[in-house]
């Protein structure tokens, strides 16, 4: 693949890709997206489990759908009036959720949308899962983009097929289309009350003119029935019985499962492989190497050393009775301490602008009145709680996998050139996700189950231990930040300099990258609301020595820890009440387009968007800010150990702000007890998703913030599993967790990843609230304990 | 040969004693509402009750079970009705919901032990589990909901 088309740190297209406007006819390998070829669809029901990817639902629950077996002939051309509607000649209709569920509830959401827009009834209506397929547009489920790119395709999907069932009925009744209209499942004739069901229209709707885009008509907002509100989830029950069908799930005929050991060092390859002792292992029938990639590898297998075994068991106690040698190369000597102070010092000096207003130097030099502080935030992993798995399947010189995958197409891509197949013969099938975070955008792991049923000549599953999931992830970057700034007499801020230093994203695609480009600080960095006249905004060099991925929220989590806290710290210095400071940071209400606002060496979208189409809007920064201010009881006493932090993040598009508070016990251990969080994303159709999102991301937060950090030592990864790679668990958890979502009819943002930069900043605020104690590197860890001793030391900046 | 109960049904095993329960339920019996999560009994994913408790299928071996009941997220409720599945689904707790099967499991066991537990004894039975996409606020309401209408 041209590492050109992975540059971005936001790995988009510069368009949202277009949808066919006109309706693509179904092929039949799309309308049996569940079923594998070569298998009976009965066959493979039964192995995933009915239920799993074929549900029927309603509001008021969720039902299996005993007869979800299309009868012969019935589904060999059922009307497809969009590629993401068929609607069988009983009526019963089908939505195809092209993108993938990790917890975000897109095949509750995506369905609604459409379902309303259609008049469809929700009872009537089932949800498949696509495969990978350029047709569908992007299924790449991830820069929290399903919602904000798709909107209002979904709606014109639904009101496109409404159109056509209403033409139909019109020339059933040979009537004026003006008066007709859908509702529930039926057409309705205004004027005699006559009612067709959507069934009894199939057969006339197939034969009428499609409209022109432009001319259907999406809903007013007084018609909506679901969008806006709260829907349950489709998969609610498979989810609480157990029926859920996830990667590793998946069984076919005759498969046998791989575990791997890869390089323990980005680029490490085996010298010599001692198998005898995996040999006698019962159940491991086959060892196999798998090629190591070189640097940078992009979405390819590390390689490695594969046994192949009649069960999950046999295969990792083969492969952990492997002896390896390996040849560490040039990244075994990486070190988390030594290079720690490689990025601190890259951050001490001028990097490449991403943003200049004014003369911020000069401001600076001229200010007597000056702060800085230097943060820094470690590796992270994912840790989604499903490790990698995948199956695959190759015969015939057809490939067929199925796995947890966020980009079905980037995968079947990927296995096309990996295998060196027409990617034409290869399809993608997309469980559920156990979470995905970034980390299953990338199909290495699909790879290697492709690679290993080819060699063996029978289906394998691949199974990925939590080991290594820790210690072959693509990290979220380690990061340097360098924050200065001038206060006048007042306390306001007149200049701000902001510089960071992190392995790019990029660096997994290209090789021998300097550093990231300042367009990555467009995540968050370069794009804040604060009304500053001088303003340099740099990025700094940084060699990437390890895999390098997207992981939610993305460069925006260090971004907002590193500006939220300085904020914070700013404030104190002022003598100002932090959320008061903030509001007059945030100053006079303002549409600023930001490409014009002194950006330098930005890409031309904004998160895939057009620049002009999401101004940077302050009323709405402000707004969120007042209401967690409002609403989370900010500035009213608290008992010694508890405070509160308070911090605003614009990220995705979506402007969100949250008001944490913490209690700090005397050992040192944090514990969130409440939250309030305020969202405003434009227009949000599930508002109960959109709240367990900010939910969710207030307690990655705090895995984030408070506990969670890979370190490397010569090359290789420390932490192995949950006990030394520490995430949010629930007695620390909140109790209350306040959200509003903004109600809007503005264009959509995102919601999966923008409640998580705030929440870093406003943890380690409200520790300080606390403690008196300013967290600068993160983890906080053991940083706390003694606080009480060290009550006195206000954790004021030093002044630079 | 090991004999015991899974769900009700009598099973016999010959494999691998070393093998844990979790790789026997998923692989052998296709029980794949226990999840693997991180082998080392630190994530709750693969919670059972062996003897009607809470246990990690992640740590207990093959050999341990000879005449043991097990009961997987499949045989908790035949019509998957358990008030705690209930209350799972009307406070729509789930996001990716890989760890609730988990969860579930460990909080009948804390039902049965506690049927009015307060926030205290639900953390302290519940902290054992992770759950990645940070479903705890509701998890926790949905067992004081299940406790709530248990009465």
């Amino acid at each position: 693949m041209s590492a050109n088309e992975f540059l971005p740190w936001v790995r988009r297209a510069a368009a949202p890709q277009a949808l066919p406007d006109v309706p693509a006819p179904l092929d039949a390998g799309c309308t049996t997206a569940d079923s594998p070829s070569g298998l009976q669809r009965r066959t493979f029901i039964q192995l995933l489990g009915l239920g799993g990817l074929v549900m029927a639902f309603g509001p008021g629950g969720v039902r299996r759908l005993e007869a979800a077996e299309p009868t012969p002939g019935a589904a060999a051309d059922p009307w497809s009036p969009h590629v993401y509607v068929r609607i069988d000649d009983d009526g019963a209709v089908t939505i195809v959720c092209h993108r993938s569920e990790m917890g975000q509830g897109i095949r509750t959401t995506m369905p609604m949308i459409i379902a309303d827009e259609m008049e469809a009834d929700w009872a009537r209506c089932r949800v498949e899962q696509a495969v990978g397929d350029p047709k569908f547009g992007s299924q790449n489920t991830d820069g929290s983009t399903s919602i904000r790119d798709f909107l209002h395709k979904y709606r014109e999907a639904g009101a496109t097929t409404r159109a056509l069932l209403e033409a139909a009925a019109a020339s059933q009744w040979n009537v004026d289309v003006a008066e007709v209209f859908a509702r529930q499942h039926e057409v309705v004739h205004r004027p005699t009350g006559r009612t067709k069901s959507f069934g009894e229209l199939v057969t006339t709707a197939r034969t009428v003119a499609m409209p022109a885009p432009s001319s259907v008509r999406i809903k007013r907002p007084d018609e909506r029935r679901w969008q806006g509100r709260k829907m349950p989830s489709i998969d609610l029950v498979p989810m609480t019985t157990g029926t859920a069908v996830y990667g590793a799930d998946v069984t076919l005929p005759g498969m046998k499962v791989a575990a791997i050991a890869r390089p323990p060092v980005w680029g490490a390859k085996a010298v010599s492989v001692d198998e005898a002792e995996a040999r006698k292992v019962p159940g491991v029938e086959r060892i196999v190497r798998i090629p190591e990639t070189p640097i940078p590898g992009a979405f390819l297998p590390l390689g490695g050393v594969a046994v192949i075994a009649k069960n999950t068991w046999a295969a990792l106690r083969g492969r952990d009775a492997l002896k390896i040698t390996w040849d560490a190369g040039p990244n075994g000597t990486h070190d988390s301490q030594a290079y720690k102070a490689t990025l601190q010092a890259s951050v001490r000096a001028p990097g490449k602008p991403g943003r200049t207003n004014g003369d911020a130097g000069a401001a600076l030099a001229a200010s007597s009145r000056k702060v800085s502080a230097e943060y820094h935030v470690p590796y992270l992993s994912h840790a989604q709680m499903e490790p990698m798995a995948a199956i695959a399947r190759v015969q015939d010189g057809k490939v067929e996998a199925w796995a947890p995958t966020q980009s079905p197409n980037d995968a079947r891509n990927t296995l096309a050139e990996y295998l060196k197949v027409d990617a034409a013969n290869v399809t993608v099938h997309v469980t559920l996700l156990g979470g995905g975070f970034g980390r299953k955008s990338k199909p290495d792991f699909i790879c290697e189950a492709a690679f290993l049923a080819r060699e063996v000549g029978a289906p394998v599953r691949v199974q990925w231990s939590r080991e290594d999931d820790l210690r072959h992830s693509y990290y979220h970057a380690v990061a340097a930040h360098r924050l200065e700034a001038a206060l006048d007499a007042s306390g306001k801020v007149t200049a701000w300099l902001h510089r960071s230093a992190y392995p790019s994203i990029s660096a997994t695609f290209a090789p021998n990258l300097p550093g990231p480009s300042p367009d990555e600080l467009t995540n968050g960095a370069s794009d804040i609301p604060w009304d500053i006249p001088n303003m340099s905004v740099e990025v700094c060099p940084a060699v990437a020595h390890a895999r390098i991925g997207w992981y939610r929220s993305v460069n925006a989590i260090h971004h907002g820890f590193a500006i939220g806290s300085f904020v914070d710290e700013l404030a104190r210095e002022a003598g100002k009440d932090p959320a008061a400071f903030l509001l007059d940071l945030i100053g006079p209400d303002r549409k600023v387009d930001l490409s014009k606002a002194g950006l330098v060496g930005a890409g031309d979208t904004y998160y895939g968007a057009p620049w002009a189409e999401h101004p940077l809007e302050t009323a709405r920064v402000r707004r969120v800010v007042e209401s967690v201010k409002q609403r989370s009881g900010w500035g009213t006493p608290l008992p010694r150990g508890r405070g509160r932090g308070i911090a605003v993040h614009r990220s995705f598009l979506s402007y969100v702000a949250m008001v944490v508070e913490v209690e700090v016990s005397p050992d040192g251990t944090v514990l969130v007890p409440r939250a309030t969080v305020a969202v405003d994303a434009g227009f949000v159709a599930n508002p109960d998703r959109a709240k367990a999102q900010m939910e969710g991301a207030l307690i990655m937060g705090m895995s984030n913030t408070l506990y969670s950090e890979i370190t490397f030592a010569e090359g290789t990864v420390q932490q192995s599993n949950y006990n030394d790679y520490r995430v949010a668990r629930m007695r620390a958890s909140p109790h209350v967790v306040d959200v509003h979502v903004v109600e809007s009819e503005g264009l959509p943002g995102g919601i999966g990843e923008p409640g998580v930069p705030p929440a870093g900043a406003a943890i380690a605020n409200a520790i300080f609230a606390a403690t008196g104690v300013r967290v600068r590197e993160l983890p906080v860890g053991r940083q706390l304990d003694g606080w009480e001793a060290r009550a006195s030391d206000k954790g004021r900046a030093v002044a630079g | 040969m090991i004999t015991l109960t899974v769900n009700g049904t009598r099973r016999t095993f010959e494999g691998d004693p070393t093998m844990p329960l979790l790789w026997y339920l998923r692989d052998e019996l296709a029980l794949t509402g226990t999840k693997y999560g991180c082998g080392v009994a630190q994530c709750g994913s693969c919670t059972v009750h062996v003897g009607g408790k809470p246990a990690r299928a992640c740590r207990v071996l093959m050999s341990e079970l000879e005449g043991a009941a097990v009961t997987t997220i499949e045989g908790l409720h035949a019509r998957g009705e358990h008030p705690l599945q209930v209350a799972w689904r009307e406070i729509d707790v789930p996001q990716c919901g890989f760890c609730q099967p988990g969860q579930i499991m460990q909080a009948a066991g804390l039902l049965q032990r506690t049927p009015k537990p307060t926030d205290q004894e639900i953390d302290a039975a519940m902290n054992g589990h992770i759950c990645r996409c940070g479903t705890y606020p509701r998890i926790r309401a949905a067992i004081k909901s299940a406790a709530e209408k248990s009465s």
